[in-house]
């Protein structure tokens, strides 16, 4: 077997085991009362780490690039109060035309 | 309307969809050039579905860094799934073998598009939108694996920028209160501050602890 099928049969499984832990060990149970409001808060704080890390992340480093001018146009966007679509659509074209012109 | 949720789901996820068929071809394209046969990067779509540790895996065989550090890092890169897949699993419905199925259908977007404002999670949006970004990835792996780089590269549109984008949108729906905007403060910074000395992954399972910010005495 190849060095690739055995990275891509271990990452796939184990993937598939860290998707389906909730829902399979807890799904359909409420959560214990103490830990609702830790759960309900994990939203907040992983998607400002995906904000961050996507925004600025690179090869352990932090890198500014054309991204951020693009996450510039999403605040913009979200500012103004315009639908999803617009919010992506502003932030992917803010960060093309930074590229094209660099 | 039960059909309609669903829909919901497909549709308000249908622009970051074209986004990840296009990241989906790069990873075709990628994952060839670094020596990984067209069978292996297909079944990694299908069955991993998480773009950011795929691309690992893919750039670490291609540096020839070994097939142990490639497993290590994409692993730790998937391990935000834990505390995601815990988040969403009240609302999972059914036998073990249906939440099995419907939790590989969990990426970040799904899961992001699925909580609503309240601050509850809707099982049919983030299947709706799962059913979206699934065939988009591995369709485009296909294409990507099979036909080469016909798209060019995705971060010339700029499409790299539509993740954030997207999170950015949906987390301020979610900032209701003080105590959710200290913890999205607090992930944000967690994040920033280990971003340059840890592996990819890291930072975000270590911003995940923020939310201990919502302990109460049990």
């Amino acid at each position: 077997m190849s060095e690739a099928w055995v990275a891509v049969l271990v990452v796939g499984a184990a993937t598939i085991v860290l998707k389906s832990v909730g829902p399979v060990l807890l799904g359909g149970k409420p959560l214990p009362g103490h830990l609702t409001g830790i759960v309900g808060l994990l939203a907040p704080a992983l998607l400002a780490a995906l904000v961050v890390t996507q925004s600025v992340g690179g090869d352990e480093e932090i890198v500014l690039d054309a991204r951020l001018v693009g996450v510039g146009a999403a605040v913009v966007a979200i500012l103004l109060r315009a639908p999803l679509l617009v919010v992506v659509v502003a932030a992917a074209a803010a960060t093309a035309l930074v590229r094209l012109v660099a | 309307m039960t059909q309609s949720r669903y829909r919901d789901g497909a549709k308000k996820i249908a622009p970051i969809g074209i986004a990840a068929f296009a990241f989906g071809v790069s990873f075709g394209v990628l994952a060839k050039a670094s020596g990984i046969a067209s069978a292996e990067a297909i079944v990694m779509s299908a069955t991993t579905f998480a773009g950011s540790a795929q691309f690992a895996v893919a750039s670490i065989l291609g540096a020839a860094g070994g097939v142990v550090s490639a497993i290590v890092a994409a692993t730790l890169l998937n391990a935000r799934y834990a505390p995601i897949s815990v988040s969403v699993a009240p609302v999972f419905v059914g036998g073990p073998i249906r939440r099995l199925l419907e939790s590989q259908l969990i990426v970040d977007e799904s899961w992001a598009m699925s909580r609503r404002e309240d601050g509850r999670y809707d099982r049919k949006l983030l299947v709706g939108a799962g059913l979206v970004l699934y065939p988009s990835w591995v369709g485009g792996t296909v294409i990507g694996a099979l036909a080469g780089d016909a798209l060019g590269d995705p971060a010339a549109l700029g499409l790299d920028a539509a993740f954030p984008a997207l999170f950015l949108a949906i987390l301020v729906t979610q900032v209701h209160d003080r105590q959710a905007l200290a913890a999205a403060v607090l992930g944000g910074l967690i994040a920033l501050v280990l971003l340059p000395f840890t592996p990819a992954g890291v930072p975000i399972v270590a911003a995940a602890a923020a939310c201990l910010l919502g302990w109460r005495r049990p």
